[in-house]
């Protein structure tokens, strides 16, 4: 039964709604408004909102002074590598716990995602040594393995739930068919499942691009990523607002963009489907 | 279905995960125990032999060590009561007819993608600089002295911080289960004379008991472990220390690699109590 809900009651929620949204997103407009100002702007008082000369000068700064391309570069290595290696490892154990479970398939899912939750802190330092040992220490092979691996429990729960939704009867009925193991997964599961693989792939991205612990500890100068080159400035040289500004921008710009598609797929994949 | 043939396939594929995750887990688990009861300096002297639970006692009868625990229950309880409220606020409120609701939508979840150091760069700087910052600004504007936002109100600017985070997690979860909520029921309720604050209390709100219970458990084992928003706001300072935090300065500032690891087995046992709720949530909704 749809109830007619008066005008009035639609424009008090609208208001309310926008007001909310506009204040709590404000702080990221802000961020991008300021890295279009100068920096004697960025800091005037009181604050200019629209009203100022628009430029673009900051982002060249950033890019030539902080070599702002090896950081983007290493961001995007690392967050799609550990992404890519985590789905072709969880696919194949995703697939066998959603169509031929066992009895300890139950458990097996809930120890894997019992690693996520180990404390990073509580093994920092023998990750770290062992890192030193291994000759990974500020390599972004070693940093996309270590966030592969801490990954790892979310990208295998998504899958299994996307899996888990595909009706077995078409699989059985493939291999009625005479379809081999190999061309069921291949020509019948893969196409069914790569919506749900897409959405792995976009949330996992974002989870390994803001990662901020490792990245942090792990790297120094070769391999750090957009999260430590942004804490790099956390020690203020002078005015710089409007460079921080510009450099957070382009740290978040594409990552902000990819959130907004994975919306619905946030709350399934961070509640291990507890949620949906 | 499954025959003999696919359950050996079965636990071939599996395979792979199994044993990273496994090594993964273990390894460094039996490092840190190992270290843990070592006398274990490497700038000074390296392992200098067993010590017992010497490092544990150390530990926690350290004069950081309540502080730390103490602030660590201040974040993670303010930071939990700010989403959890404004959250079901939020999420009711997003569940109400309007204009532009996708749009809304979009505006209040973009923090949660906002990498933490970029979050906590520009609300230490550009919001809460005594000098240049908007509030310092906005505190001149009403004739007021500017606060020193992160050295005189350290916690309360953190818990800020964090929860600007990560009210964007609890309101996507409790509206999408909010929107599960049928809507009949809350009419049959109004037609039958209940309020709203009624059909909230005694509709709306024990349906999201769960998804409650599982934002409160996922939020308390990611804040925890929260690091870089302190690492670049205070660096520990002002009585910001976690528990982590703590346990980090041990490890690689201060380099004592023993004391530290027995206050990473103190993190992991905590982890593990809040985990072991999460799991057996989790776990019935699996048998479902």
């Amino acid at each position: 039964m749809a109830r007619a809900v008066t005008t009035n009651r639609k424009i008090i929620n609208t208001t309310a709604a926008w007001a909310i949204g506009l204040l709590i997103f404000f702080p990221i407009l802000w961020t991008i408004l300021t890295s279009f100002k100068t920096e004697a702007q960025a800091i005037a008082d009181p604050p200019i909102f629209l009203g100022f000369d628009w430029t673009l000068e900051n982002y060249g700064v950033v890019m030539e002074r902080s070599n702002y391309m090896r950081f983007l570069t290493n961001s995007i290595i690392i967050a799609g590598g550990s992404t890519i290696l985590g789905i072709i490892i969880a696919v194949p154990a995703a697939w066998s716990m959603a169509f031929v479970p066992s009895k300890r398939t139950k458990d097996i899912l809930l120890w894997m995602l019992s690693t996520k939750m180990l404390p990073a802190v509580g093994v920092l330092y023998p990750i770290y040594l062992l890192f030193i040992k291994m000759g990974l220490l500020d390599t972004r092979f070693g940093l996309t393995i270590v966030l592969m691996l801490i990954n790892l429990p979310i990208i295998v729960w998504m899958l299994y739930t996307y899996f888990k939704e595909i009706p077995g009867e078409i699989l059985e009925a493939a291999r009625m068919d005479g379809a081999s193991l190999r061309e069921e997964v291949l020509y019948v599961l893969t196409p069914m499942a790569i919506p749900g693989i897409a959405s792995t792939l976009l949330l996992n991205v974002i989870l390994a691009w803001n990662e901020a612990f490792w990245t942090l500890n792990l790297t120094a100068s070769k391999a750090a990523p957009l999260t430590a080159f942004i804490a790099s400035y956390s020690s203020p040289e002078g005015l710089f607002f409007a460079k921080l500004s510009a450099a957070s921008t382009m740290a978040i710009a594409p990552i902000l963009i990819l959130g907004w598609f994975s919306q619905k797929q946030l709350v399934s994949g961070l509640t291990f489907g507890a949620v949906k | 279905m499954a025959t003999q043939h696919s359950r050996a396939a079965a636990r071939i594929m599996m395979a792979p995960a199994v044993f990273l995750l496994l090594v993964w887990m273990l390894v460094p688990l039996t490092m840190t125990l190992y270290f843990s009861f070592k006398k274990y300096l490497p700038l000074r002297g390296g392992d200098l032999g067993w010590t017992g639970f010497d490092n544990y006692v150390r530990f926690v009868t350290s004069s950081s060590f309540w502080p730390s625990v103490q602030t660590t229950l201040v974040i993670v309880g303010g930071v939990l009561f700010i989403t959890v409220i404004l959250g079901i606020m939020l999420a009711v409120l997003l569940n109400q007819p309007m204009w532009g609701q996708g749009i809304v939508r979009i505006l209040v979840i973009a923090p949660f993608f906002v990498m933490p150091t970029v979050s906590a760069l520009v609300w230490k700087n550009m919001f809460m600089d005594p000098v240049n910052g908007l509030f310092a600004h906005l505190w001149k504007f009403f004739g007021a002295e500017p606060v020193q936002w992160l050295s005189q109100a350290s916690l309360q600017s953190i818990v800020m911080i964090v929860s600007w985070q990560w009210l964007p997690f609890a309101t996507l979860i409790l509206l999408t289960a909010i929107q599960s909520l049928d809507r009949e029921q809350l009419e049959a309720a109004e037609m039958d004379g209940a309020q709203p604050v009624q059909r909230f209390a005694f509709i709306t709100l024990p349906h999201l008991g769960r998804a409650i219970t599982i934002v409160i458990l996922i939020q308390t084992i990611f804040l925890l472990a929260i690091f870089a928003e302190i690492f670049v706001t205070t660096g520990g300072a002002f009585g910001t220390r976690t528990l982590t935090y703590l346990i980090f300065q041990r490890v690689l500032e201060s380099q004592n690699v023993g004391l530290g690891s027995a206050g990473g087995v103190y993190a992991i046992i905590l982890a593990n109590i809040v985990a072991i709720f999460l799991m057996r949530i989790v776990g019935k909704n699996l048998d479902a």
